[in-house]
């Protein structure tokens, strides 16, 4: 019960700050004591990215005298999330956290837990244009109204790996990728029959790329109210006919034995860098770890689209994280002001452009991407500006914006259970995704109800 | 044979009670209590606000059919954990007592998994089973049979549990052996010269004498599979293929500590301390009246 006074102490530490319009920089009492105002970045990067993290805020650091930022590992991002509730339940969440992208839903239900960037903006000077990022990433962090609610930081996209060497084996034209479903599994058929590759294709992120992208893909509604963009009182709707033909061809295809599912979520990721498979479907961030350590020769592509549904594919939709700013009751201003301080250095294009290039992420502003193109990034490595331009192509619909649903790593651990029990011979896909439907929609259902309390 | 300590005062007994008592209160009935009020209430994560349900989480996870499915497959693997797990430490344990050379050596092999950790464990069975890196399971595979517990939900349920009685054989062998070795060796004699032999002798002898042994140890492995389990299960499978392995303590985690849903997941908790309260409660009435006896 503690806690709840705690937490009641909150609102009324907020409501006491001023709202300020005053430009960025520290007021001259913080500054004249001479000390550092230190923010804590909670972030789940790990071996070279979190290098990467650790060189930024090195870089923000030696950059000015008024914020040190101190970037501190806490686990994976469903490992994160949990203590960054737990914490900000104790009053003492970190000023900024790294929250992956199906947490946003419940992000945007924390309420006072958390200040939102055009709230931090509005009290602190910080200038940031929503135009600036592309529209993708742009969309999944925002408000329905546009108004930008955590900040976009490492985002990537789904895409399609090639093992050219597999291809060669087969007799394919390793140097085109196949565009459409039916060329995949044509070319599939032909990699079993050759025996070109033990396992012809397999996906990472099960759901992500096979149901929530190939909504997008296809522009395909996932859920109602604008994929719950414009509401808390949605339903899913990915048991479409559409959405039942795909998977349909995944479970054929795997009795065939031309598909492989490999694991739940990014479990099968060691099986596309060990080039077992010749297709493959994974996140463009996994770019860094093929150059790294693939003994193949690899390609990658887009992701495949069904002309019999749509005649040119949709914008694909992002994955990854965003930072979300934190509160605790006894927060000054001018430690959100700090952290509006260091979020402005996150934006700039070098920084967006530098991180993009080290880690295989997409840069998230249009100017990064150009930044990029202008250093002759995309000319030395083929097929690395394919997810961006994959995000930023034709013109966002509302099923290609993201999802904005509360829970959704349940809903995708729902869909992946009825998937598992459809391999084993239990149910056809139309009974599979009727499942999760039902399913999902009382875990939206629960989500709603405790939102709302 | 009464002896009873007698305080003059009530200051010293309380004082002396006082750092129990403050652990109990403090690590069991606050939680507890915390427990049963949330899972009365529906609560945001963030402990924003929260509006109180009476029994509606518990009416959802009675009426949820995936709920009692899970809780039945607790029962089966609770059952075959424990019936597996003693019955392999009561044959090995009935071995080491007649073993005479290098009976020291034999022991703390047969101790040594009790001490392993169980995600370390549940990563061994990886190493020897999993279907594509495993020795056996490979082996398996390359030799005719579909071997891949990682999509086929029976053989899921097969490895977590023998991966979670092979934790609990050693614990088990250890009662045994003790038990094995407070049996008169008179009774076994006088059997053995009316010429019973060693299964007759087992079976209407050194069993029956067991018993005490075999009850404890059988409330001991049912409430060790129901809760210790978890690491074990959670490192290897997560409860999957689909929910094949979803027994009620990876439920519990997984509702709460990943999804998020407190009331739900407190729910869920509240019906399993009732649970342990149940079979505690029988393990007394029935230990206490074999100790009278």
């Amino acid at each position: 019960m503690r806690r709840r006074t705690l937490l009641a102490a909150a609102p009324l530490s907020l409501a006491a700050a001023p709202l300020s319009l005053a430009p960025l920089g520290l007021s001259a009492s913080a500054a004249r004591a001479g000390e550092k105002i230190t923010i804590i970045w909670w972030h789940a990067m790990t071996a070279a990215l979190a290098e990467e993290v650790k060189r930024i805020a090195d870089g923000f650091n030696a950059s000015q005298a008024e914020v040190e930022i101190q970037p501190v590992y806490k686990g994976s991002y469903g490992d994160l999330l949990t203590a960054l509730i737990a914490a900000s339940r104790a009053g003492e969440a970190p000023h900024l956290a790294q929250v992956f992208e199906v947490g946003t839903g419940t992000m945007l239900g924390a309420g006072k837990a958390v200040k939102q960037v055009w709230e931090l903006a509005k009290e602190t000077g910080l200038q940031i244009d929503p135009k600036a990022y592309i529209p993708a990433v742009r969309g999944y962090y925002s408000l329905a109204d546009g108004r930008m609610a955590s900040m976009p930081f490492n985002s990537s996209t789904g895409v399609m790996w090639i093992n050219k060497d597999a291809f060669r084996r087969a007799g394919l034209n390793p140097d085109k990728a196949p565009a459409t479903w039916q060329e995949v599994r044509a070319a599939c058929d032909a990699i079993k029959a050759k025996s070109a590759a033990p396992i012809p294709m397999t996906t990472s992120w099960f759901t992500w790329i096979q149901l929530e992208q190939y909504s997008a893909l296809h522009n395909l509604p996932y859920a109602t109210k604008e994929n719950g963009f414009e509401g808390l009182d949605t339903q899913l709707v990915f048991n479409g006919k559409a959405q039942v033909k795909q998977i349909q061809r995944l479970l054929d295809m795997a009795k065939d034995g031309t598909f492989k599912y490999s694991g739940r979520d990014g479990a099968p990721d060691p099986v596309i860098l060990s080039g077992d498979a010749a297709i493959s479907f994974g996140s463009s961030a996994a770019r860094g770890n093929l150059v790294k350590s693939a003994k193949f020769e690899w390609a990658e592509a887009a992701l495949p689209y069904d002309p019999e549904v749509i005649k040119t594919p949709e914008n694909s939709i992002i994955g990854g994280a965003s930072l979300w700013t934190m509160t605790a009751p006894k927060r000054t201003p001018a430690e959100y002001k700090a952290v509006a301080i260091f979020l402005r250095y996150i934006g700039t294009p070098d920084l967006d452009a530098t991180w993009a290039q080290n880690t295989g992420y997409v840069p998230v502003t249009h100017a990064g991407f150009e930044a990029l193109k202008k250093q002759g990034y995309y000319d030395k490595n083929v097929g690395a500006d394919i997810p961006v331009e994959q995000l930023a192509r034709g013109k966002m619909t509302a099923n290609t914006r993201g999802l904005r649903l509360g829970r959704l790593p349940e809903i995708r651990a729902i869909i992946q259970e009825e998937m598992e029990k459809a391999l084993q011979g239990g149910q056809n896909a139309q009974a599979l995704l009727d499942n999760a439907v039902e399913r999902g929609n009382k875990v939206l259902k629960d989500f709603a109800k405790s939102a709302k309390a | 044979m009464d002896r009873r300590t007698v305080f003059s005062g009530r200051l010293l007994p309380h004082l002396l009670l006082a750092p129990q008592l403050l652990l109990t209160v403090f690590f069991f009935y606050w939680p507890a209590a915390t427990a049963v009020w949330s899972s009365l209430t529906a609560e945001d994560a963030f402990g924003q606000g929260w509006i109180f349900v009476g029994l509606d989480n518990f009416q959802d996870l009675l009426t949820d059919p995936l709920y009692l499915q899970s809780a039945l497959r607790t029962v089966v693997f609770c059952v075959a954990v424990s019936v597996l797990a003693m019955a392999v430490a009561l044959l090995l344990a009935v071995f080491a007592d007649r073993v005479i050379a290098g009976r020291g050596l034999y022991r703390t092999l047969l101790i040594w998994p009790y001490a392993v950790a169980p995600a370390t464990s549940a990563a061994l069975f990886v190493f020897v089973l999993h279907p594509r890196f495993g020795l056996l399971g490979r082996w398996l595979n390359t030799h005719g049979f579909d071997w891949d517990y990682t999509l086929n939900g029976v053989q899921a349920m097969g490895v977590v549990i023998a991966a979670s009685a092979w934790k609990q054989v050693s614990y088990n062998f250890i009662f045994f052996l003790a038990g094995l070795q407070s049996i008169p060796r008179a009774v076994i004699e006088a059997a053995r010269m009316d010429g019973a032999k060693g299964w007759l002798r087992f079976r209407t002898i050194t069993f029956p004498l067991l018993t005490p042994t075999t009850v404890f140890l059988l409330v001991v492995n049912l409430v060790y599979a129901a809760f210790d389990s978890f690491g074990t299960i959670y490192a290897l499978t997560q409860g999957g293929p689909s929910k094949d392995t979803e027994t009620l303590v990876i439920k519990v985690f997984r509702d709460g500590y990943i999804n998020h849903d407190i009331g739900g997941s407190s729910a869920q908790s509240v019906l399993l301390m009732l649970a342990v309260i149940a079979v505690t409660a029988v393990q007394f009435r029935f230990m206490g009246r074999r100790t009278l006896s």
